[in-house]
């Protein structure tokens, strides 16, 4: 079966289930959830099992079926999967913030929107053309436009959606603008044929380089670089925290795919010292401010949103090495790093989802004394963390490490160095949710914290994760080599 | 396989005890299996053979770069894995049956993962695994220290977790430094010893990677200036972490520098600067250290100290770069980890009975306590260095061994530097001494603290240590001969 099948998949099951929310009024909404999860795991089952990549340049050379395009696509897929168990758990705090009878608050919807994100981007990672390139980002961006602000009734929500809607506006702009500069130089459309002018490129580089800048700086804004990540704290801590689980992950690994896409030909031109130099001062900067900024929080959605920030320096670090290194090269440490960061980012989120529930609270005081309340909640979260802070023996570890081998390999002591304290400061962030949960005594009659099997065996299975991909990260591995 | 086991079980017992075995009753069986394993391990072990024994590749994590997951041991190693066997079982009989705060089973859960931690550390023979091990230690020190610690506990959690994570972070990047110049393709150590020796690395970049290595695991061991992190967290945390940190987790670093820093990188650690370097640092350890130790009124604090102190030694030896020099420098390691951690134990013991450990509230406690008191005596002297334990046969030799390398053309602060550092003997002495008095001499002050005498699990528990001091100090041969060949080898 063409890997473009699977996307159709997705968009129909979306649809379909769509269709139901509009038409059957006495169902549970939280079927359409399950069915959501049942569909992406199917379409996952065909990706892993089912995909003919063989077929060259299917779609007249708008799509690639390669390594990264399908291991992106698998990411897309599972993240999708985790944040409908996470949105299903979320159901009654997103509930509370809508009008309507009980049942009747657009659960439907917020169970659907989710699929039309990961087929948006899953087609984002096969795009390898400037106009597919660009719709597939803007289907992405216009659906968490909407989940965003679901939440109607909040205003952290709203605020959050009128942020990321201007600042998404404008970073779309730049990254526009950036792309019609790229096909006004080269004359295509297509990235290996820009590639292909490019890499002959003998007239003035200004233009290039004024392209270049366009389109990092509306590529920062998705990958929440500095200084463009302004945005990030308050859009994760407003959203419903499944969406901001996506937003993390799902947006982040779409921003890098795309990133990585575009550099590619850039970086074969004659501005590619230019281009590293810029990944690293980025990457230096986005270290420094995500790791200082996540010092001083006190609301845990705050934290993950300056510590994704953070995780966004360390693979901008890797991009900016430019040249494999030890055996690793850059794109496969990134694919790594992302898929790593998804496992211990979603158990974080998890956790989250949880204790928000019961506790009507995101801030870090709401999980003193986990450990007493639910000791497995708080083992769980204490693998998450020592994954984020990238602890060995967790799946953390890698992606850290071969980023700064590969800085290493390059050359780059004074960005080394800046990893190498912004990595000791992520020491202190994370485990001050240790210390919440294990040196500090629970409120008394904090409620009972009530979780759903379906969200215990997701928990369950992203702790063996963390644990198995620590020491045996092979599965993430198949872009690794150079 | 017998290496791989001294790993799982120490991790599959932490295991049960998080999913509900008995607490005290599991980790004490592992802490037995796991010493008689060792000795197993011993048994097998021959003497005088050069490479790994017993080595074993578990499982490949990744063919390219090559990363395995493999165990194996030299007459170095199997000397740290002996240390870390009597340590873990001395700390699991240390470890208390009831808490007062927090969960018993996060306790032992805690200690087991530590101990695992050091002996997946020690037989690793992958600069990999080597340093990932550990880090395992990481987490659980800074939920016992911070939970279960005494006096300002927090504060002390934090201190140490921050400096350990930012010197395993500088040793990390070091690490990373040296794999890529030794080709980049290989994490086994056998392997990267074999290119460093055929394709050496220039003298400058040599010095730098030592240099970042010797900070990296210089934070790890409490080198001057970097030592401030461990008094107060030895002082605070309970008994247990600090038997198996001062003890243990300590001589990684050491371990490190022996086994990877100096094999690896011949040029940069002689080179002049970075040797000044590291006898300034160690002087500090020795003198200024040795001075502040003289100045404590409190046991723990001063017990905490003067370990840090003790590193200076081992230091020298290190620096003597000469073959005496080393095996007193492996020899003061294993005796030092015995007598600090049996005297942690100790201090422990009369800190749960009198709830202090300041000097002033006891007096004459030998009357009281006569096993207590034979035993604290026996580890003072022991850590003062007095002939017959084991510790000074290895100050002997790192002396010994310092001034030989002069005699071989070496640096020629070198003298200087030891001349200062046997000061440094006086010094333990003094404080060593003055401690035991205070707390068992002389008459019970004012308001004096009372301690009931040693149990026999108490005692037991003593003998873990104490034999194995007596029986090096009177043939110190015995690990010698074991060490020996092991860091000729390694040190050509």
């Amino acid at each position: 079966m063409p890997a473009y099948f699977l996307e159709i998949a997705i968009v129909l099951l979306g649809l379909g289930l769509l269709m139901v929310d509009a038409f059957a009024t006495t169902l549970d909404r939280r079927l359409l959830g399950h069915l959501g999860i049942a569909g992406v795991a199917a379409v996952l089952a065909g990706l892993v099992f089912g995909v003919d990549s063989s077929a060259s340049e299917p779609l007249w050379g708008f799509y690639a079926t390669d390594t990264a395009a399908l291991f992106y696509k698998g990411l897309a897929l599972v993240c999708t999967l985790l944040v409908l168990v996470l949105a299903l758990e979320y159901a009654p705090v997103l509930e509370s913030y809508r009008d309507g009878r009980p049942g009747r608050r657009g659960l439907g919807e917020f169970l659907c929107l989710p699929l039309f994100l990961c087929a948006g981007l899953m087609w984002m990672a096969s795009m390898t053309d400037l106009l597919g390139l660009f719709v597939a980002l803007e289907t992405v961006t216009i659906t968490f436009y909407v989940v965003v602000a679901y939440m109607r009734r909040n205003l952290g929500s709203l605020e959050a959606g009128v942020k990321y809607l201007i600042l998404g506006a404008l970073s779309t702009g730049f990254l526009l603008y950036g792309l019609a500069w790229l096909f006004g130089l080269t004359g295509q459309t297509n990235l290996a044929a820009i590639q292909t002018v490019l890499v002959d490129w003998k007239g003035d580089t200004t233009p290039l380089l004024f392209t270049m800048a366009l389109l990092m700086v509306g590529l920062s804004f998705k990958v929440g670089a500095a200084p463009f990540q302004f945005w990030i704290p308050d859009v994760y801590q407003g959203a419903p925290t499944p969406i901001t689980a996506f937003l993390s992950v799902g947006s982040k690994a779409a921003g890098f795919i795309v990133l990585i896409r575009l550099l590619e030909p850039l970086l074969a031109s004659p501005i590619r010292h230019a281009v590293l130099l810029m990944l690293g001062v980025l990457a230096g900067a986005t270290l420094i401010v995500g790791n200082l900024a996540a010092i001083s929080q006190s609301n845990f959605k705050r934290l993950l949103a300056y510590s994704s920030i953070a995780h966004a320096g360390f693979l901008l670090m890797a991009l900016a090495a430019g040249q494999p290194a030890g055996g690793v090269s850059p794109n496969g440490v990134v694919a790594l790093y992302l898929g790593t960061y998804l496992v211990m980012t979603m158990l974080a989120f998890a956790v989250l989802v949880i204790v928000r529930k019961a506790g009507g609270s995101d801030e870090l005081t709401a999980f003193n004394g986990l450990s007493q309340r639910s000791p497995f909640l708080a083992f769980a979260l204490v693998l998450a963390m020592a994954s984020l802070a990238g602890v060995p023996l967790t799946a953390g570890f890698f992606g850290k490490f071969f980023s700064l081998v590969l800085i290493a390999g390059a050359g780059q002591w004074a960005l080394l160095t800046v990893a190498v304290v912004a990595a000791a400061c992520g020491f202190y962030y994370y485990f001050k949710v240790i210390r919440c949960m294990y040196w500090n005594d629970p409120v008394s009659e904090a409620p009972p914290l009530v979780f759903s099997q379906l969200t215990r065996v997701a928990i369950i299975l992203l702790c063996v994760a963390v644990v198995v991909l620590g020491v045996y990260p092979k599965p993430l591995t198949c872009l690794l080599a150079p | 396989m017998i290496l791989a086991a001294l790993i799982v079980i120490p991790l599959l017992a932490a295991v049960a005890v998080a999913a509900g075995a008995p607490a005290r009753l599991t980790s004490l069986a592992a802490a037995v299996l796991n010493a008689v394993l060792t000795v197993a391990a011993l048994m097998a072990f021959k003497t005088g053979e050069v490479g790994y024994q017993l080595a074993a590749t578990l499982f490949t994590v990744l063919p390219s770069p090559d990363l395995k997951l493999s165990v194996g041991v030299d007459g170095l190693s199997l000397v740290m894995v002996l240390l870390t066997a009597l340590v873990s079982l001395g700390a699991a009989l240390a470890s208390p049956s009831t808490v007062a705060r927090g969960s018993l089973r996060l306790y032992h859960a805690s200690v087991l993962l530590i101990t695992a931690g050091a002996m997946g550390a020690f037989v690793s023979t992958d600069l990999f695994f080597f340093y990932a091990f550990h880090e395992l230690a990481l987490i659980p020190t800074f939920l016992m220290i911070g939970l279960f610690g005494t006096g300002d506990r927090r504060t002390a959690a934090w201190k140490i977790t921050i400096y350990l994570g930012l010197g395993s972070l500088i040793l990390l990047a070091g690490l990373a430094a040296l794999f890529l110049n030794l080709g980049g393709t290989t994490f086994d150590m056998a392997k990267l010893t074999v290119a460093a020796q055929t394709t050496p690395m220039a003298a400058g970049t040599q010095s730098w990677i030592f240099l970042t290595l010797l900070i990296g695991f210089g934070i790890l061991i409490s080198l001057f200036p970097f030592h401030s992190w461990a008094p107060q967290a030895y002082a605070c945390a309970p008994t247990p972490v600090a038997m198996l940190h001062a003890g243990v987790l300590k001589k990684f670093g050491l371990y490190g520098l022996l086994k990877v820093a100096l094999p690896l990188l011949p040029l940069g650690s002689q080179s002049a600067w970075v040797l000044n370097l590291l006898l300034f640092a160690l002087l500090g350890n020795i003198l200024w250290i040795g001075l502040v130790t003289i100045a404590q009124r409190e046991l723990d604090l001063m017990l905490g100290h003067s370990s840090v102190m003790h590193m200076g030694y081992i230091f020298l030896g290190i620096a003597s770069h000469h073959l005496i020099g080393l095996t007193g420098a492996v020899l003061l390691m294993f005796a030092h980890g015995l007598s600090i951690a049996l005297l942690f134990f100790l201090n422990g013991v009369i800190r749960s009975a009198a709830g202090t450990t300041h000097f002033d509230r006891f007096g004459g406690l030998a009357k009281q306590a006569p096993r207590l008191g034979l035993m604290f005596g026996l580890a003072t002297f022991a850590s003062i260095g007095l002939p017959g334990l084991a510790n000074f046969s290895g100050e002997l030799l790192v002396f010994f061994g310092a001034f030989k390398n002069v005699a071989a053309g070496g640096t020629l602060w070198l003298p200087l530097a030891t001349i200062l550092a046997l000061w440094g003997v006086v010094m333990s002495a003094v404080y060593g001494l003055r401690a035991y008095r205070s707390i068992f001499m002389g008459q019970p002050g004012a308001n004096p603290a009372t301690v009931p005498d040693l149990t026999t699990t108490g005692l037991l528990t003593a003998l873990v240590f104490v034999i194995p001091l007596l029986l090096l100090g009177f043939f110190p041969n015995l690990l010698l001969d074991l060490v020996r060949p092991a860091l000729a080898a390694l040190h050509g």
